[in-house]
Order: structure tokens, then sequence, then C-alpha cells
């Protein structure tokens, strides 16, 4: 058989190498207008919660009180009102914005890591460590996960490092969970027999052949997880146990305004809003995500 | 001579000896192979066939160690790729000749290849584990690979899905032929494919396999294969080689019942209208095994003799058969006339 071989050059391989990867995805999440909404929002979203830390003093604008001004109705000077101290809405919540994304992500983060490397291990090698994995996973999944992270929160103390921890710890079984379940249809396949025949080692299979091809179902938990985490957070700390007041945690802002809500119901209006649209726009990204991820969808 | 000299003469790739392989599931024991015996010398190609079940593709798998376990378990007195002792090494040390040494093909290119990698990245890998050579350039010889089997490189980048049947098949023969192996399993490599597409893929692993000076296991159960493409020719029957020797000894001298019964099925392209000759019966189940011979109870020729324990005799010096019928005197098998 005749066989040319011509010379590649590394710039010709690196045009190739990159069409395959970042690009690839973004040509096709590009595709997806909710996706791009989604991804845009929450640009904007982390570009005013960073530059809400620049532009606002913490003790002046945030958290001084300014009895004069209080419960003004959204106004030109106050755009979304104030408080019952006084203190401007608008700038509460995009200061508080760092809050909870920080606590989101990051806590998505610890349990995605943990908990996915957990169900990639459980899944892949099966039996006696499969069990273990799954039975502890499942006594901490039986838990309520409000009540899990007060009892965190309760025994490690208030803060928002230990909030994140406590977010994470709560979601692990979850990954835990999905990424054994998306091992298993990955696990028999045989192109991981085929690396084993080409002698990859195990954790290599583990984090290099089987997770991407498992990954669609971990991404869109992922996102339902800051989501979730982002809920969560709120939730401790309308209770009264997540970021310590007056820190402008959107949840706290809630319990906040709890009480004046017949009068003034844009004190919860707001926060709220806040939360949700962020939670919103995380789903929406995690949709043009997966699909944009799945070789098996592109054209 | 002693025995080792004689391995040194004949310049062995492969030295197995009484391999058996079996599967302890809650519903008993699966003797998938059972004291088999082989030995492939260096540049040889030798065909494994059988019937599905005879334990070809668990054989394979327990060149290269890699048997379910559990429920696997295997046992083996020897199992020497060239020279090297494979029982006795460890997981590190099997995982440098997994691929660099000995490597397969797999039987269905569909799924033999990772959706989620580019062809380039897939063939690359291997390079990169056990070449000394860095990503770049593992890429480059990736790109090499692929025009070495007929796939234009500019592909590389491209990934399984875009590509055909054969394509794909020719992307796993690139992929096992990587590292340039000395042994290369291929594993019923055209099954999956069609008849046109098969004699491409065949004609690529002849030159390749005459390129590289690779030694062949070709597990199918086409006979035409075997012919077209094998050295030698290992008969397997419920685990175990029932007759073994060159082309020349199975095909024209056949020995075995089994191996005679495999060819009498066979359609005879001259007379259209004939029926097929299949032989009577099944496979018997593994997980109750006769005792001696596990053809018998399907043997037409099958005696008394057949319930003891069978050995391996051999009629000439490369032909080998695990029949006792050759102690009846004057004993012959009657191959259909074609």
């Amino acid at each position: 058989m005749e066989t040319t071989r011509r010379k590649f050059t590394s710039a010709e391989l690196q045009q190739y190498k990159k069409r395959s990867m970042f690009s690839e995805v973004w040509r096709n999440y590009k595709k997806s207008p909710s996706a791009m909404i989604g991804l845009v929002i929450i640009i904007i979203i982390i570009i005013a919660a960073i530059v809400a830390q620049f532009v606002y003093d913490y003790d002046t604008d945030i958290v001084q009180q300014n009895i004069k001004e209080r419960f003004q109705r959204p106004n030109a000077e106050h755009l979304l009102g104030t408080d019952q101290y006084g203190r401007d809405v608008l700038t509460r919540i995009l200061y508080g914005a760092k809050y909870s994304l920080s606590v989101g992500i990051v806590s998505v983060a610890i349990s995605c890591v943990l908990g996915s490397s957990l169900g990639l291990i459980a899944g892949y090698y099966g039996g006696f460590t499969e069990n273990l994995i799954l039975r502890v996973c499942e006594v901490f999944a039986g838990i309520p996960s409000v009540l899990l992270g007060i009892a965190i929160m309760s025994a490690f103390g208030q803060s928002i490092v230990v909030l994140m921890f406590a977010i994470g710890l709560v979601y692990v079984p979850m990954f835990a969970r999905t990424a054994r379940a998306a091992v298993l249809p990955v696990r028999d396949q045989e192109y991981i027999e085929a690396a084993r025949v080409s002698g990859v080692g195990d954790l290599k299979i583990i984090f290099g052949h089987v997770l991407p091809n498992a990954m669609s179902p971990i991404i869109v938990q992922v996102t339902m997880g800051v989501a979730n985490g982002i809920l969560t957070a709120s939730s401790l700390s309308f209770l009264g146990l997540g970021v310590p007041v007056p820190a402008p945690e959107w949840g706290a802002m809630l319990s906040n305004g709890r009480e004046f809500i017949r009068d003034y119901g844009y004190l919860t209006l707001f926060p709220g809003l806040a939360i949700m649209i962020t939670v919103l726009v995380f789903n929406l990204m995690g949709d043009g995500l997966r699909d944009a991820l799945d070789p098996k969808l592109k054209q | 001579m002693s025995e080792k000299a004689i391995a040194k003469e004949r310049d062995l790739i492969l030295d197995v000896k009484n391999l058996n392989v079996r599967f302890e599931t809650d519903d008993g024991i699966v003797r998938a192979v059972n004291g088999l015996d082989l030995q492939i010398e260096r540049g040889h190609a030798i065909g494994l066939v059988g019937e599905t079940g005879a334990g070809k593709t668990t054989t394979a798998l327990a060149l290269l160690r890699l048997v379910p376990d559990p429920p696997g378990v295997v046992e083996c007195e020897k199992l020497e790729l060239d020279g090297r002792d494979v029982l006795g090494m460890s997981i590190k040390e099997l995982e440098k000749v997994r691929g660099k040494d000995i490597s397969m093909i797999f039987q269905d290119p569909m799924t033999a290849l990772n959706p989620v990698f580019t062809v380039g990245d897939q063939i690359a890998e291997s390079i990169f584990l056990h070449e000394n050579v860095s990503y770049v350039e593992a890429q480059k010889r990736a790109v090499a690979m692929l025009e070495l089997v007929g796939i234009p490189g500019e592909r590389a980048g491209e990934y399984p899905h875009q590509f055909s049947g054969g394509m794909k098949q020719r992307v796993v023969i690139a992929i096992a032929l990587a590292c340039h192996p000395q042994l290369l399993i291929a594993d019923e490599p055209t099954t999956a494919l069609d008849v046109t597409i098969q004699a491409q893929v065949l004609d690529l692993m002849k030159n390749l396999r005459e390129q590289y000076k690779t030694s062949l296991i070709m597990i199918t159960h086409d006979l035409g294969i075997v012919a077209e493409i094998c050295d030698e020719v290992a008969v397997m029957y419920a685990g175990n080689v029932v007759e073994k020797g060159t082309l020349e000894d199975v095909f024209n001298r056949t020995k075995h019942p089994y191996t005679e019964g495999l060819f009498n099925s066979l359609p005879n392209i001259r007379d259209r209208k004939a029926m097929l000759t299949p032989i009577k019966g099944l496979m018997p189940d593994p997980t109750a095994l006769p005792e001696g011979c596990p053809f018998s109870p399907r043997c037409p020729y099958a005696g008394d003799d057949c319930a003891a324990p069978q050995v391996i005799r051999s009629i000439s010096e490369t032909h080998f058969v695990r029949c006792c019928a050759y102690d009846r005197p004057g004993f012959h098998i009657e191959r259909k006339e074609r």
C-alpha cells in the first residue's frame, strides 16, 4: 500500500486542536438565545457585584443607619426605596450579590468535586466500594438539607466560610448519586475497555475517559446546585443562621422586610426578585451548556 | 535439547501453558477457558476460530490480564510475552505492556471509540502514554498514523461520530498499531462491517502487519478470513483448542471431528440447491461441561473412550489434535466432497 506522510506544522495542529475544544462548545452555545440571555445576565450580575465593592463603602453606604430617610418608596433618588433604617435597597442588593454568588458557586464547587469524585469511584469500581459510598451518602441525604445546614452552622459557628462548607456538604450526596448513575452506562462501553487495553491507568480512565462522557448530568446538577445553593443560603440567612447581620445578604434582607410586608412590600419584593432572577439565569445557562457540551447533538 | 532451548529456537512472542478462566457467579461456576495452550512465533499470524461462547474473547482478555475480577478467576501455569512473565507483573508494569507490546482491536468500531474525544487525541493518547514524547509530537505522529491507515490527516480534529463504520475501524487499527506492538489481538475486527469494507480493512491489516512485523491473533468465526490472513489456525471448542496447525494442515488435512463439522457446514458455492449441514446440537453449557471430550455429545464418531480426559496429540511437527479417536486403529474422518 502506498502511504503518504505529510509533515504537519505545529500551527496546523494547534488549529485543529483549538477548533475541537472551547470554540466548538461556544459555537453551539451561541445558538440558543435563552442560554445567551442567561449568560449575559449572569455576567451583568457578576460585574455589578464587583463594581459595587469599589463604589460603595461598607460602613457608610451599606450598614449605616439614616433614620431621616427611612421607608421611602421607590423614587428617583432611591430607585428601589429605602428600608426601616433608611438604607438604600438597590445599593444593598447590588452589594449583597457577592454573598449569594460566592456562597452558591463555592458551595457547589465543594459538593461537585467531593460528590462527583465519590460517585465516579462508586460507579466505576462497584461492589463493596459502591455500597459503602452510597449508603453513607443516603444517611446524609436522609437529613433534610436545611436542618443539616442548621446543625453544621450551629456546630461550627456563623460565618460565610462555614456557610459555604455547610451547603457544600449538604449537596454532596446529590452529586454522588448523579455521578454514579451517569457512570454506569459509560463504564461498560467498549471504549473504556479499549483504554484499559492501551495501558491507561484506573484513575486516568475514571477522570479522563469516564467523566467527560458522564458530564452532561453533572453539569445540569451544577447549575441546579448553584441555584439551590443560593436558595439554601438565603433560607439559612432568613432564619438568622447564614451570613451574620447587618451584612446585606438577600435572604437576610427578605427576613428584614418581612415585618413590613403589608405596608412596604417592596422591601421583600426586590431581594426576592434578585434571588429569583439569579436562580433562573443559572438554570438557563446550565441548559445551554448541556446542549453545547454534548457532541452527539452537534450538527 | 531442553525445553527452553526449543523455545528460543522458535522465537516465541507468546507462550501460554494451561490457561484456565472461570467465572464464579451465583448461578454456578462458568468454565470459559479450560487448560488452553498457545504458542505464537514472532511475526506469525494465528487464527482463533470457534463458535460463539467457545472462549475466544475471554482468552484474549486473559492474555492482557483484563478478565473482570470478581467474578473472573484466571489460573495459568505460564504466560509469557516476548520472554517476559506477564503473570507476575504489577499493575504498573501491566499498564506499560498494554498498548505498547500487546494491543487489541475490538469487534464493534461504533463503540470502541470514545465519543467525546477527537480521533487524533485518541491515537495520540496511546503514543503519549508509551513513547517518551511531548504531546505535540504525539499529535503529529497520530496524524501520520491516521494517514497510514488511509484517512486524510486533516480529519484528526474530528469526532468519531463524523466517521463511517469502516473509517472508525481504521481509526481503531491506527490506535492499536500506534506504538508498533509486537502482538496484536484482533477480536472479530470485521464482524460489524459490510463485505467490501471488510476486504479493505483486512487488506490494511495485512499490509501493516507485514510492514511492522507484528504477530497477530485473529479471533473470528469466518474461516475465509483465516485463510486470507493467517499462517496458523487454532480451532477452539468449549474453552480449549481442539485442533491446531498450519493453514494447510487444518484446511486440507482436517483431523478433528469438530473442525470437520465446521467445514461441512459451509455453504457450497458449486451446488446452490444443496441443504446446509450444520453440526447437530449446541455447545455444552459451560457451567456443566461433560467429562472427557466436550464435543463427544455432538460427535458422529463418539465412542466409549471419549469419556476419558483428552490429551493433545501431534499428527505432524506442526499439526496437533485433541481427539482420542486416533487411538482406534484405522480411524479417519470423512470430509464432504466439494
